[in-house]
């Protein structure tokens, strides 16, 4: 299913998962699709893993660089995508430089052959996005996921509001990933955006990683994305189908 | 100043040519942005200008003096002056940028200063600007620098830092920039981040520029009559952009930037950026860098701690493009050989960093002629238990 179609249709609090593909085996992903989807997951974000990923805290750092070790490639990742017959909404989150090297192009083309919808590139700031991307990315009919943190002014969301195709990925508080613990304190910024009343729907990403969390964060947008906490969940698991079964249970619980 | 000639030139949104820009995570957005639409105006101030001046005069001990290295010359049969940046207080460059930046920040009402540091220097020189200024300073620095300069982390200590061990990748100085972008993201109301080269995102790469040109300024009404060469040793190319910058113009004035070769270039224990890496994003720039094929960060390797770095500041990498600027290597032996020398002929125990310049020496043929300058970017004393470790001789 697409991104868009998915946040048109449900009217339930989506729920999407944040992985590094590569991790922690790196023929992992195809087995975390099928889990993620049979599980309940709404939709998927597939971390492309980078040496030097400037936005994430310590977890996704360590499996950034597990898989690396494990020897994960952008190529290899659309090979597994291709043998994976899931059809659950996927975006793909990753450093620009990585898909520079692979060449935009290219890389757009191959995620719409393997079923990518939504591409989340934190140092690709919407300015140059427009500048240099745009054309390529919607000539695949990509949807290009912009951020807003609670320091964006009103006047920047608006302005990411319109040129947002499928959701606003809302970061919970300023930081890298999975360093705090809940989401309770950004009571106030989640009260905002919900006042805003964008044309855009709004996920909450960062420091969500309980039940409590998850509810807090879908009482205020269209729902929440975990991360850190899903990666802690399944690091040393040998079991990656019922511990990613368990952990969307437990969530949803 | 220089902003409408070429060379200096950026766009407005920070390129020069193909390289730099801010490729920033939107957690930045709003600090760059601050930054991007006051720095030339505080900076430029006449009351800005006022305090900088007189810190760098008082304070720092600016100018520094050219020397001429009569007994170098002999022995390269040339004409060697040096910009004695090693008289600096705290010992390099890096203070000139330091202070620079933490006038700036006091005028964005900030009260907490992050800084990296490989070498130390810009570590010591951060500390050394919040002490004098009574400001918070937190340092990081890559596990393996805490190590091989430990003596300037006991003057951050002294000097009232917090320094904060950098554990991930390769423990050096790209590590040490990775998590101090991540506290700036943390911490984005009070803090500024002062960083310690003409690297990262928009506007940092001309903000330091501008603050280090203090040191071509000088080169000109020191040296009437011109030199023929300008050498610099370049890490992230803060020491160089400020010797070169007032001569970019000058076509008839030769500029050599000397990138650490490490192990040699085919060694892959390296860190000759420009002879060996290509297009891509680092620390928020476009520049070029050393990467595989896939777009991973290949970790350098240097002997000296503030050249060993996979990037390179964005203006350099246009420098390079445009081919003003010749850009070669020297080796870690190379470069111990030279401050080996250098110390022998003159009584100057240089900077590791610097080294790498006066080895540039060897490389070339030098006309008697010849008015060659080396920007001596900092002393040596940091480096002494590698320099005995490694003596060549
Ligand atoms: C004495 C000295 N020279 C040069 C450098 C390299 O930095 P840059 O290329 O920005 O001048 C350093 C960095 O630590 C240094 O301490």
């Amino acid at each position: 299913m697409r991104l868009e179609e998915l946040l048109k249709q449900e009217t339930k609090p989506l729920l999407s998962i944040y992985f590094s593909a590569g991790f922690p085996q790196i023929d992992s992903l195809p087995v975390l699709l099928e889990s993620l989807e049979s599980a309940g997951a709404d939709m998927v974000e597939i971390g492309i893993p980078y040496s030097d990923p400037i936005s994430d805290g310590p977890t996704i750092q360590h499996s950034n660089s597990i898989a690396l070790e494990n020897g994960i490639s952008l190529e290899l990742i659309f090979q597994q995508l291709e043998s994976s017959s899931t059809t659950i909404p996927k975006i793909m989150m990753g450093y620009f430089n990585s898909i520079l090297q692979f060449g935009v192009e290219a890389f757009c083309e191959r995620c719409s052959e393997t079923g990518i919808t939504g591409i989340i590139l934190p140092d690709l700031p919407l300015e140059i996005y427009q500048k240099k991307y745009q054309k390529t990315f919607e000539k695949h009919q990509l949807s290009f996921i912009l951020l807003i943190t609670p320091e964006t002014s009103e006047e920047r969301i608006r302005l990411i509001d319109n040129h947002s195709t499928s959701f606003i990925y809302a970061v919970s508080s300023a930081g890298t990933t999975g360093t705090k613990k809940g989401i309770q304190g950004a009571k106030k910024y989640l009260q905002k955006i919900q006042s805003l009343n964008l044309k855009t729907p709004v996920m909450v990403g960062f420091n969500i990683s309980r039940p409590e969390d998850f509810k807090f964060a879908s009482k205020y947008t269209r729902g929440g994305i975990i991360g850190s906490a899903f990666i802690k969940h399944i690091e040393n698991s040998n079991h990656l189908s019922q511990d990613t079964h368990q952990f969307i249970k437990y969530i949803k619980s | 100043m220089n902003k409408e000639k070429t060379s200096n030139h950026i766009d407005n949104e920070g390129f020069y040519g193909e390289f730099g820009g801010a490729f920033i995570p939107e957690m930045l957005h709003p600090n760059i942005e601050e930054l991007k639409s006051s720095y030339i105006n505080i900076i430029e101030a006449e009351e800005f200008q006022k305090e900088f001046k007189e810190l760098l005069r008082n304070y720092v001990g600016r100018p520094t003096p050219i020397y001429h290295a009569k007994r170098l010359s002999e022995h390269y049969q040339t004409q060697i002056f040096l910009k004695r940046e090693d008289l600096c207080h705290t010992g390099a460059h890096k203070i000139n940028n330091a202070l620079g930046q933490i006038l700036l920040a006091q005028k964005l009402n900030k009260t907490r200063i992050i800084a990296e540091t490989g070498a130390g220097q810009h570590g010591v020189a951060t500390a050394t600007a919040c002490a004098l200024m009574g400001m918070k300073c937190v340092v990081y620095m890559g596990a393996v620098d805490v190590e091989r300069q430990a003596p300037n982390v006991a003057r951050m200590k002294m000097l009232g830092a917090e320094v904060i061990p950098v554990e991930s990748g390769s423990k050096t100085l790209k590590d040490a920039t990775n998590e101090a972008i991540r506290d700036w993201i943390t911490n984005p109301r009070d803090t500024h981040y002062i960083i310690g080269s003409v690297v990262g995102p928009h506007p940092y790469p001309d903000l330091v520029a501008r603050l280090q040109s203090v040191i071509s300024e000088e080169i000109m009404s020191q040296m009437p009559e011109e030199p023929s060469h300008i050498i610099a040793c370049v890490g992230g190319g803060s020491n160089a952009i400020g010797a070169f910058y007032h001569f970019l113009d000058k076509e008839q004035v030769e500029l050599i930037g000397v990138e650490a070769a490490g192990k040699g270039i085919h060694s892959n224990e390296t860190a000759a950026t420009l002879t060996l890496g290509n297009t891509g994003v680092l620390h928020a720039s476009m520049t070029t860098l050393l990467q595989t094929k896939d777009g991973q960060v290949i970790e350098p390797h240097s002997i000296s701690a503030g050249l060993d770095y996979p990037g390179i500041g964005p203006q350099h990498a246009h420098l390079h493009q445009n081919k003003r600027v010749k850009y070669v290597s020297a080796t870690d032996d190379e470069a111990v050989k030279a401050a080996f020398l250098l110390t022998q002929k003159e009584g100057i125990i240089p900077a590791l960093e610097s080294a790498h310049a006066f080895a540039y020496l060897e490389q070339q043929k030098w006309k008697s002629t010849d008015r060659v300058l080396i920007n001596l970017s900092g002393r040596g004393d940091k480096d002494l238990s590698t320099y005995t470790k490694y003596n060549p001789y």
